[in-house]
């Protein structure tokens, strides 16, 4: 039996008691590789500010098993609009994934340095080290917010929307180091639109709808939602 | 020319002076880097705003120490115009833009109603342009000065990397359990305080330039945060000093003159940056 990670009960999310999934329910083990996928406005953001901790829940629960708590998510956010232009090097902005465990000493220790270091060697990045971030291309700076992601959690990664903004050959590049980092034993979890990627590598899908889904990818080609869903992704 | 220099440096006015202006372009400059790239940058001038409009009340109530009555409205100004910049009504530039005029226009309003000077468009004048203010410092003005430099500074490093996290990425330094909110209310803290401040340098109508020049210089130039900061930090102390010797050697209003140097380093960095690319 794989260990339990997060167990997510009836739950019901959404901003000011107004639901906007309600009855979810989905268990994410050690080793998974889970795509959340659905139309905009389904309430895929909301689901991830609710596993990090950040939106309350309306009712039901999510429950973390273990020794991992919400605040020790390996988080790659979205890009914004103020990261595009910054003047920080590579070393700088990997290094502030650490930020949580340094807790109140206001300079990082040699582990956490190393640490840093570690996860840039790992990303395959240390040439770009000293590097400032605002000169890097998409997927290069994907792959420092990857690393800084590391740095906060070595178990579990929550990506939201990766490749939103990539070319193809940096899109495929990035899929192909998440399930590299995936077999060696990091559970994923994935915000997607791409439904072709989900089926190439999911283990698990959580299908956000009117009628939500959830299973491994097996069940989920079989099922109603997901060869309709799939299919009008091929029609476009 | 420097014999000039050292007889006016034999005035202990014109010493205050100078130290004051140094320690007030040290600390804005060092926000400034974080406002900026926040895009906050016309908080420096909303709050100068706010900062007269108080000034023009303490000088109707008649206040020795006008420090009292401006240093804790312009804080709170600051705090509410940090926190309505994500989701409110009224968006984060609208408000500033409101709050600065409103404030402008009832400071302006309470002058003129309740004068007790002879000269009243001289003192709006000093005010807006911080024309003499500067070389007429108390000492207990000049204290206070270095007292809340060396806590800004002091707040400044202690916090640094905590301060780099929340202007880089708000949602993963929150995700990660930094409370975000606590350190942008201490940025906003120490924003108040410096513009209180940098009223006597440069005046509330000049701040901005004093904030975001020396970070939109540095930014120019260098490719991490730390040599950005480090740099805005020198260049905006030395602006401040060569600003200062020219105003005093030639006569011209402190305030625009160290501006008018921020602009020229500024595009002097354009230059070096452009090349370089």
């Amino acid at each position: 039996m794989e260990m339990e990670l997060i167990i997510c009960k009836n739950a019901a999310l959404g901003y000011e008691k107004k639901p906007i999934i309600e009855n979810l329910s989905f268990t994410v083990c050690e080793g998974n590789y889970l795509y959340i996928v659905g139309e905009n406005g389904s309430g895929k953001s909301t689901l991830v500010k609710s596993l990090l901790g950040l939106n309350p829940l309306i009712s039901g629960e999510i429950k973390w098993c273990g020794d991992i708590k919400p605040t020790q998510i390996g988080y790659l956010p979205q890009q914004t609009v103020v990261q595009k232009d910054f003047p920080a090097s590579v070393w700088e902005i990997v290094l502030s994934g650490c930020l949580s465990k340094s807790g109140l000493r206001p300079f990082y220790n040699k582990a956490e340095k190393e640490t840093a270091q570690k996860n840039i060697e790992r990303l395959g990045i240390a040439d770009l080290s000293d590097k400032c971030y605002r000169d890097l291309s998409g997927g290069q700076q994907q792959r420092v917010l990857l690393a800084r992601a590391l740095c906060a959690a070595d178990k579990l990664l929550l990506l939201d929307e990766p490749v939103t903004g990539l070319d193809p050959v940096a899109t495929a590049d990035m899929y192909a180091l998440i399930n590299t980092l995936n077999k060696n034993g990091i559970t994923i979890i994935m915000i997607s639109h791409d439904t072709e990627a989900a089926v190439k590598y999911a283990s698990h899908i959580l299908h956000i709808a009117d009628e939500v889904f959830f299973g491994t990818k097996e069940d989920y080609l079989k099922s109603r939602q997901g060869k309709i869903f799939l299919n009008t992704k091929g029609d476009e | 020319m420097l014999e000039k220099l050292f007889d006016y440096l034999e005035f202990p006015f014109v010493r205050y002076a100078i130290i004051v202006g140094v320690l007030i372009a040290l600390c804005s400059s060092l926000l400034g880097v974080t406002l900026v790239l926040k895009r906050f940058s016309f908080i420096g001038d909303g709050l100068s705003h706010v900062a007269f409009g108080a000034i023009a009340i303490a000088s109707v109530f008649n206040l020795t120490s006008k420090m009292i009555l401006v240093l804790p409205i312009t804080v709170l100004s600051a705090v509410l115009l940090l926190r309505t910049g994500q989701n409110t009504k009224i968006k984060g530039d609208a408000a500033i833009a409101m709050i600065s005029v409103t404030s402008l226009a009832f400071g302006y309003l309470l002058m003129n109603i309740f004068s007790t000077s002879a000269n009243m468009s001289g003192d709006v004048c000093s005010t807006l342009f911080g024309s003499t203010s500067i070389l007429t410092l108390q000492t207990y003005e000049v204290n206070l000065c270095i007292v809340l430099s060396i806590a800004v500074l002091f707040v400044f490093v202690f916090f640094y990397n905590k301060i780099f996290s929340v202007t880089f990425d708000e949602n993963f330094a929150k995700a990660t359990g930094t409370n975000v909110e606590l350190y942008n209310l201490i940025i906003a803290v120490i924003i108040a305080a410096i513009i209180v401040l940098a009223m006597n340098l440069v005046g509330s109508l000049l701040i901005s330039a004093l904030v975001i020049f020396p970070a939109l210089s540095a930014m120019r130039i260098f490719k991490s945060f730390k040599t950005v900061v480090i740099f805005s930090a020198i260049l905006s102390v030395f602006c401040a000093i060569c600003g200062m010797i020219i105003s005093i050697l030639c006569g011209t209003p402190v305030g625009s003159t160290i501006v008018a140097a921020d602009a020229l380093a500024f595009f002097i960095c354009c230059l070096i940056g452009g090349n370089k690319r």
